[in-house]
C-alpha cells in the first residue's frame, strides 16, 4: 500500500528540458475563440454540446407528448416522430454525452489535474472543437433541408436507412453521416491529445497509479474511442456510397414497393457489425469518464479515500477491454449466427463483475466516511441508484435468451436511458456542481442546485422504472401509437401519460439549472481555490479560475495519491497530492 | 436525511411497482415458458441486489453523514472483502448465465418434427406460404417478385407448386405442433413479433431466419413488426390464429397454392408469348 498513499516522488524523472514554451494569445480572438488554451476549449466544447443537448431536450419532450397524447400536436406524425427519435438519440449519446465527458471535463480535467501547462497539442485541440464545432452545425442543418433530418433511427440500420419511405431520405442521411464523419474527424484530432497528455504531459511524481480515477476514466475512455470510432467512419463512408452512387455495401436485391431496385449482393447485417463494434463501446466511453469522476466526487465528499483505488482502475482498464468483445448482444435477434448467442452472452456477463466492483467500492467508500451531502455527493448516490438500476437490467438484455422477448421493446429503452442516459448525465451535473467553483471562481446557488436536484434524480426514475414494464408487456419501441394492441391494457395509456408528465416537469428543471449556471456566474458566492478542500491538482492552482499555463512559475511536485483525505494523524481531513510528505508520518 | 429517506422509498417503491401494478407480460401461449422462468430467476438476483445496494446506501448516509467532530475511517484496500464481493458477483452472474445459455440452446434447435411456415415481410404487410403436398417449399428469389407473383417464387422449381400462399389473411397454426418460423424479407428489415410467444427474429433481405414455437394455447395473437421499418412500421400488423387440428385443416383446405393463384396469369403470359 504504501506504493499509493505515500512516499516521496516516484521514478518519474524530470523532464530533461525546462518547460516548453506555451503559445500565448495575442488577441482576443486567439484568446477566446480560436482559443488553444485547453480551459477555453473545455468551455466551448461544453456550451456547444449543452446547447445542442437542449434541442435533444425538446425533441424528447414532443416525442413524449406524442406518445401520451397522441394526435394532440397536429403536427407530429409518422414522419416527424421518427425524425425526432433519430436527432434525439444521435444528439445525445454522440453530440453532447461523448463530447462533453470528452471534449470539456477531457480539456478541462486532464492538464490541471496531472499538473501540466496545457495539452501537448494545443493548436490540433483547437482544431478539434472547431471541426466538432462544424459537425453540429452541419448536423442542425438538417432541420433545414428539404424532406428534414433523416428518420432511420439513431441505428441507422441500412436498408431502410437510405430508401424511400424513411424520412430524410433525400438528403438528410447524407447530413448525417457527412456530420458523423466529421464528428470523428475531430474528435480523433482531442483524442491523440488527451492520449498522450495523459501519457507525457504529466507533472514530476505524477506516476500513473497516483492518478486520480477521473483522468483513468477519461483516458481509457478516449483510447476505447480511438479504437471504435473507426468502425462507424468505415460504415458512414460506406453508406454514404451506397446512398449516392449506389453502391451494394449494405444493400442485397430488394423488391421495394413493388420495384426492384438495382442493389445486388451487400449485406445489411454488415452494417449492424460495424455499426455496434463502434456502439458498445460508445456506451462505455460515455460510463468511464462518468465512473471516473463520480468517484472522485465520491471520494472528495466523503472525505474518504477511494475504496480499492487499485481495483478501481483495473476494473476500468477491463471493462474497457471486455466492451471490445460484446458487441453483438445488441444484435441478439438480428438474424446473425445463432452460436453467437453463447459467446456474446457470456462475455455480456462476465463484464458485469468488474461494472460491480466498481459499484461495491463507491459504496464501501461511503462505508465509514464523513459524508458531506453537498450537491455533488447528492448526484453522485443518485447516479448510483440509477446506474445500479440500468446495469441490473442489462443483465436481463445481455443474457440471450431473455433478450429475446424483450428486444426491440420500451424495455430496452428504458434500459438504455437509464444506465447512459440518466445515469451518466447525473454525473454531469455533480461534476459540474464540483468543478463550477473552479472554472468561475464562484459556487453555484445551493437552493437552486437543490431544486434542480430533487426533481431530476426522483423525476427521471419516475419517467425510466415504470417504461420497463410497458416493454415487458411487449409495447414495441419506435411506436409512434400504440393503436390496436389487445394484449396491452387499456391502463397503459395512463402510464404513458404519467410519463410524459412527469417528462415535462423534469425537462422544465434544467431551465433552473441553466438559470442558476448563469445568475451564479456574478452572483454566486465567493468560492476561493479550494471550496471542497480536495487533494487533486486542479485545487492547487495558484489562480482561480486558473490562469493561461495553469501554475505560475513553477509545476507542482506530486508526492501522494489522489486520495489522502482523514488520513491518521495529518492536522487537516485532506493532504493535497503535491503536499510534501510530512517527517513525522514518514 | 431527506436522501436516506428517498433511497429507502425506491426501492420500497420498486418493489411495490412490481408486485402490485397492472403491468406485466401477457400470458404465455408458447412452449417458451422456460425463457419467462430464467426472467423471473434475473427479475429475483437483481432485485435483490438493487435492495441491498440502495439499502445500504441509505443506511451508510444516515449513520455515516457529516456531524461536527467526525472524521472518516482510512481504509484504501481490503482486499479478502473485495475477492468475496467479486466471486459472490461471478456466482451471482453464473446463476443467471447458465440457465440463459440452455435455454438459448432450445431456443436455437428446431424439432426434427417440427412443420415449416414461411412468413415474408414487406413495407407494410405479412405474407406466408406453407409448404403444401410435398412437404418442401420451392425456391425464391427476388428476382421473380412480379404483382402476380409477390413472394418470388422460382416459377419452375416443382417443389413450389404447390405451396399455399396466403396474402391478406392471418396466419393459422395447429395447437400443440411445433412449428419452425422460416423469416424472410423483400425489402427492410422487419421482425415478426407475437408477444404471447416471447419468440422474435429480424429479417433480412437477402437472408433467411428462423425461430420455432410449440403454440400451447387457442386464439387469436396479435403481431406486430419489432423491426423499424419506416414510417408504417407501427401500422405493420398482422394476427395468428392458433387452432386445434381440426379447424385447422379446415382453414387450411381454403386456401390456395401458388400454381392456383398462378393459373390465370399463366394462361395470359403464353398468350403475350405468341403475339
Amino acid at each position: 500500500m504504501a506504493d499509493v498513499t505515500h512516499g516521496v516522488a516516484g521514478p518519474v524523472p524530470m523532464p530533461d528540458h525546462d518547460d516548453v514554451e506555451l503559445y500565448h494569445p495575442k488577441s482576443w480572438i486567439t484568446r477566446y475563440v480560436f482559443s488553444q488554451d485547453a480551459k477555453v476549449i473545455a468551455i466551448q466544447y461544453s456550451m456547444t454540446a449543452l446547447a445542442i443537448g437542449l434541442v435533444a431536450l425538446v425533441l424528447s419532450w414532443l416525442m413524449r407528448m406524442q406518445l401520451a397524447f397522441p394526435g394532440f400536436l397536429t403536427f407530429i406524425d409518422a414522419n416527424f416522430y421518427y425524425q425526432l427519435i433519430t436527432m434525439h438519440g444521435m444528439i445525445m449519446v454522440i453530440y453532447l454525452l461523448t463530447a462533453l465527458f470528452l471534449g470539456g471535463f477531457g480539456n478541462y480535467l486532464i492538464p490541471l489535474m496531472l499538473g501540466a501547462r496545457d495539452m501537448v497539442f494545443p493548436y490540433v485541440n483547437m482544431l478539434s472543437f472547431w471541426i466538432y464545432f462544424l459537425a453540429v452545425l452541419v448536423l442542425v442543418g438538417g432541420f433545414f433541408v428539404a424532406g428534414g433530418p433523416t428518420g432511420a433511427g439513431w441505428t441507422l440500420y441500412p436498408p431502410q436507412a437510405i430508401l424511400a419511405n424513411t424520412p430524410g431520405q433525400q438528403s438528410g442521411i447524407i447530413i448525417m453521416l457527412v456530420s458523423l464523419m466529421l464528428f470523428i474527424i475531430g474528435f480523433t484530432m482531442g483524442g491523440l491529445n488527451y492520449v498522450v497528455t495523459v501519457l507525457q504531459g504529466r507533472c514530476k511524481g505524477m506516476t500513473l497509479m497516483r492518478m486520480p480515477l477521473t483522468i483513468w476514466g477519461i483516458f481509457t475512455a478516449t483510447v476505447m474511442a480511438l479504437l471504435a470510432f473507426p468502425a462507424l467512419f468505415v460504415g458512414a463512408v460506406m453508406m454514404l456510397l451506397d446512398r449516392l452512387i449506389g453502391t451494394s455495401f449494405f444493400m442485397p436485391s430488394i423488391v421495394a414497393m413493388g420495384e426492384r431496385l438495382a442493389y445486388k449482393g451487400g449485406s445489411p447485417i454488415l452494417f449492424q457489425h460495424l455499426f455496434w463494434f463502434f456502439g458498445h463501446p460508445e456506451v462505455y466511453i460515455v460510463a468511464l469518464p462518468a465512473f471516473g469522476i463520480v468517484s472522485d466526487l465520491i471520494s472528495t465528499h466523503a472525505r474518504k479515500n477511494i475504496f480499492g483505488y487499485r481495483m478501481m482502475v483495473w476494473a476500468l482498464v477491463g471493462i474497457g477491454a471486455l466492451s471490445f468483445v460484446v458487441w453483438a448482444h445488441h444484435m441478439y435477434v438480428s438474424g446473425m449466427h445463432p452460436a453467437f448467442g453463447f459467446f456474446f452472452a457470456t462475455t455480456t456477463l462476465i463484464i458485469a463483475i468488474p461494472t460491480a466492483i466498481k459499484v461495491y467500492n463507491w459504496v464501501l467508500t461511503l462505508w465509514r466516511g464523513d459524508i458531506h451531502l453537498t450537491l455533488p455527493m447528492l448526484f453522485a448516490l443518485a447516479f448510483i441508484v440509477t446506474f445500479v438500476n440500468g446495469g441490473l437490467t442489462g443483465l436481463f438484455l445481455g443474457n440471450v435468451v431473455v433478450d429475446v422477448p424483450l428486444s426491440d421493446t420500451m424495455f430496452v429503452v428504458a434500459h438504455f436511458h437509464m444506465v447512459m442516459g440518466v445515469a451518466p448525465i447525473l454525473v454531469i451535473f455533480g461534476a459540474i456542481y464540483h468543478w463550477y467553483p473552479k472554472i468561475t471562481g464562484r459556487m453555484l446557488d445551493d437552493t437552486l442546485g437543490k431544486l434542480h436536484f430533487w426533481i431530476t434524480f426522483l423525476g427521471a426514475y419516475a419517467i425510466f422504472f415504470p417504461m420497463h414494464y410497458i416493454g415487458l408487456m411487449g409495447v414495441p419501441r419506435r411506436y409512434h401509437e400504440m393503436g390496436e394492441m389487445a394484449f396491452v391494457p387499456p391502463s397503459t395509456v395512463d402510464l404513458n401519460i404519467f410519463i410524459t408528465v412527469v417528462a415535462l416537469i423534469v425537462g422544465a428543471a434544467q431551465l433552473v439549472f441553466l438559470f442558476n449556471l448563469i445568475w451564479s456566474l456574478r452572483r454566486g458566492r465567493p468560492a476561493g481555490g479550494n471550496p471542497w478542500r480536495a487533494t487533486t491538482l486542479e485545487w492547487q492552482t495558484p489562480q482561480t479560475p486558473p490562469a493561461h499555463g495553469n501554475w505560475g512559475k513553477e509545476l507542482p511536485v506530486v508526492y501522494r495519491w489522489a486520495y489522502d483525505y482523514s488520513v491518521p494523524g495529518a492536522a487537516q481531513d485532506f493532504l493535497p497530492q503535491n503536499q510534501p510528505p510530512d517527517p513525522r508520518l514518514a | 436525511m431527506a436522501i436516506a429517506i428517498a433511497l429507502a422509498l425506491i426501492v420500497v417503491g420498486s418493489v411495490v411497482f412490481h408486485f402490485v401494478s397492472p403491468w406485466w407480460w401477457t400470458p404465455i401461449a408458447s412452449n417458451w415458458g422456460y425463457i419467462d422462468d430464467t426472467l423471473i430467476i434475473t427479475f429475483w438476483i437483481t432485485g435483490v441486489v438493487f435492495a441491498a445496494v440502495v439499502l445500504f446506501m441509505a443506511y451508510c448516509v444516515l449513520r455515516f453523514r457529516h456531524r461536527e467532530g467526525n472524521r472518516a475511517a482510512y481504509e484504501p484496500e481490503n482486499k479478502r472483502l473485495e475477492w468475496w464481493l467479486a466471486i459472490g458477483t461471478g456466482i451471482g452472474v453464473a446463476a443467471m448465465l447458465a440457465p440463459g445459455l440452455v435455454v438459448w440452446h432450445r431456443f436455437v434447435t428446431v424439432p426434427t418434427d417440427a412443420a415449416t411456415v414461411e412468413i415474408v415481410g414487406q413495407q407494410w404487410q405479412w405474407s406466408y406460404r406453407l409448404p403444401g403436398a410435398d412437404g418442401r417449399l420451392g425456391a425464391t428469389d427476388v428476382a421473380h417478385v412480379t404483382p402476380e407473383n409477390p413472394l418470388g417464387l422460382a416459377p419452375n422449381d416443382p417443389h413450389g407448386q404447390d405451396d399455399v400462399i396466403i396474402q391478406g389473411d392471418q396466419l393459422h397454426l395447429p395447437l400443440g405442433k411445433p412449428v419452425k418460423m422460416l423469416l424472410r424479407s423483400l425489402d427492410v428489415l422487419h421482425n415478426f413479433y407475437v408477444p404471447e410467444f416471447r419468440a422474435k427474429m429480424d429479417m433480412i433481405p437477402g437472408v433467411v431466419t428462423y425461430y420455432w414455437l410449440t403454440p400451447t394455447r387457442t386464439g387469436t395473437f396479435d403481431a406486430l413488426c419489432a423491426e423499424l421499418c419506416s414510417i408504417g412500421h407501427a401500422f405493420m400488423r398482422g394476427g395468428v390464429v392458433v387452432e386445434p387440428e381440426s379447424g385447422y385443416q379446415a382453414w387450411l383446405q381454403q386456401q390456395k397454392t401458388f400454381a392456383q393463384l398462378q393459373a390465370p396469369s399463366r394462361a395470359q403470359a403464353r398468350n403475350d408469348v405468341r403475339d
